[in-house]
């Protein structure tokens, strides 16, 4: 149990690359089809849609075999400089869990936009504030405070996503986890170990959701 | 086209059964986690201290531990548990246990630990009144549960019922890795034969969007009869 430890600790630090990694670019992505939703053009509004459908709609694990495997499989892609990226299995874990993320975001997010009350957009048209600056300054920054709650939840499905990582080879907490239970045969001891550092991290990520909850809270 | 067909020469009718195997180990894990669920919520809502920190504890470990890695803890650690239990009755064989049982199970503690909160946030919904005036007219606790909580319960808990269970139908992918013939297996092995992976995962992801697809007609459905009244 003890010797495991370092080895498991080491591992953490893979699944927090893939993890800020994938949250990173998947919060632009998610961010990006959430005003494609509120887009007035049903086709452009369709097609936002019809992503984040389809990725939260299929497992996880079906997405990275697909990018993992499957995009492989066309010829074309061979030749291009694509494949320096999609032959590794970290960069298809890490295109697989954004694309992933920012199906969820975006809706996270498109539902904040939505609960933003028409009074305080009007309050800003009224002043004569330009459009552009009452999405950058007055719209985002509430919507990014309303999504505050879920977003942490998102985070944290996110952080135990990565742990599908290990079925591509990469060698995250759960690979490693895996490797020493396969050699060890010491089930219970390894997953307290790998456990309890997953939950350590849940643990930190909570509380630091429920902190910025309550410094960006209206209520001040 | 011909990948898809029935029979030896296609894929087709496998795929149909691993469908069916998912839907199966879905429903299994589902109604496991409504057994944990029905056992763990009271305890979360208990006034006793302990039996709270029991609650809270399976609900935080299994909702902050990776999917993946409680089937692993199954899979690696079943059997074992399993042959302890039956040492103590002095039985010594190897046993090893079904990868259905086992997936079923894993799958079915992770759902029932969403179930639980679910079914704690929904009980805690239903206005105080409900509960004093089954006590009032000296309704026994049974009852009280049966015919006054747990109908309004219901109603209250579905729409937050299908997301757990659309979590789960997609948690059994993650069974693959113990070598349940589900979906993603049969796809797995498709794939491996034929070289065609892009077609079978891309073919399984279809599976998947069509079970969430058709299961949130009908749960929709039953939004509908369970708000009769509202």
């Amino acid at each position: 149990m003890i010797t495991s430890f370092p080895k498991l600790l080491g591992a953490t630090i893979v699944t927090l690359k893939l993890l800020s990694a994938s949250l990173f670019f998947g919060l632009f992505l998610g961010l990006f089809f959430a005003i494609l939703r509120l887009n007035k053009n049903i086709f452009i509004n369709k097609l936002a849609y019809g992503y984040s459908y389809i990725f939260r709609g299929t497992p996880l694990l079906v997405q990275i075999f697909i990018i993992y495997f499957g995009l492989g499989q066309i010829e074309y892609l061979r030749t291009t400089f694509l494949w320096v990226i999609l032959k590794e299995p970290y960069w298809c874990a890490i295109i697989a869990f954004t694309l992933n993320t920012g199906a969820y975001t975006s809706e996270i997010l498109r539902s904040a936009f939505q609960t933003i009350k028409p009074g305080i957009i009007e309050a800003g048209k009224s002043l004569g504030i330009s459009n552009k600056i009452i999405f950058y300054k007055i719209q985002i920054p509430i919507a990014i405070r309303q999504s505050l709650p879920a977003y942490g939840n998102e985070i944290i499905l996110m952080m135990k996503g990565t742990s599908l990582a290990s079925t591509v080879t990469l060698m995250d907490l759960t690979g490693v986890a895996k490797y020493i239970i396969s050699t060890t045969f010491k089930p219970i001891e390894v997953f307290i170990v790998a456990g309890g550092i997953y939950l350590f991290m849940t643990f930190i990520i909570h509380n630091v959701i429920k902190y910025l909850e309550k410094k960006y809270s209206f209520q001040q | 086209m011909e990948l898809l067909a029935f029979g030896k020469t296609g894929w087709g009718d496998e795929l149909f059964y691993a469908t069916l195997m998912t839907i199966a180990v879905s429903i299994t894990a589902m109604l496991v986690g409504f057994v944990f669920a029905l056992i763990f919520t009271p305890l979360k809502l208990s006034k006793y201290k302990t039996l709270n920190l029991v609650g809270n504890f399976y609900t935080t470990v299994i909702r902050g531990v990776p999917e993946l890695l409680v089937i692993y803890l199954f899979f690696f650690g079943g059997s074992g548990a399993i042959m302890y239990v039956a040492s103590i009755f002095g039985y010594y064989e190897y046993i090893e246990i079904n990868a259905f049982i086992t997936g079923s199970m894993a799958i079915g503690i992770i759902s029932g630990a969403y179930s639980t909160e679910v079914f704690r946030g929904a009980i805690q919904s239903i206005d105080k009144g409900q509960f004093e005036a089954a006590k009032v007219l000296g309704v026994n606790k049974f009852v009280q549960f049966y015919k006054i909580i747990l109908p309004q319960m219901l109603r209250l808990a579905i729409p937050n019922l299908s997301n757990v269970w659309q979590i789960t139908l997609k948690d059994t992918s993650l069974i693959s890795v113990t070598g349940l013939v589900e979906i993603m297996r049969q796809s797995y092995i498709a794939a491996g034969s034929t070289r065609d992976p892009l077609f079978f995962y891309s073919f399984a992801a279809v599976l998947y969007l069509l079970l969430t697809y058709m299961s949130m007609k009908l749960i929709n459905k039953l939004e509908v009869r369970y708000s009769r009244g509202y």
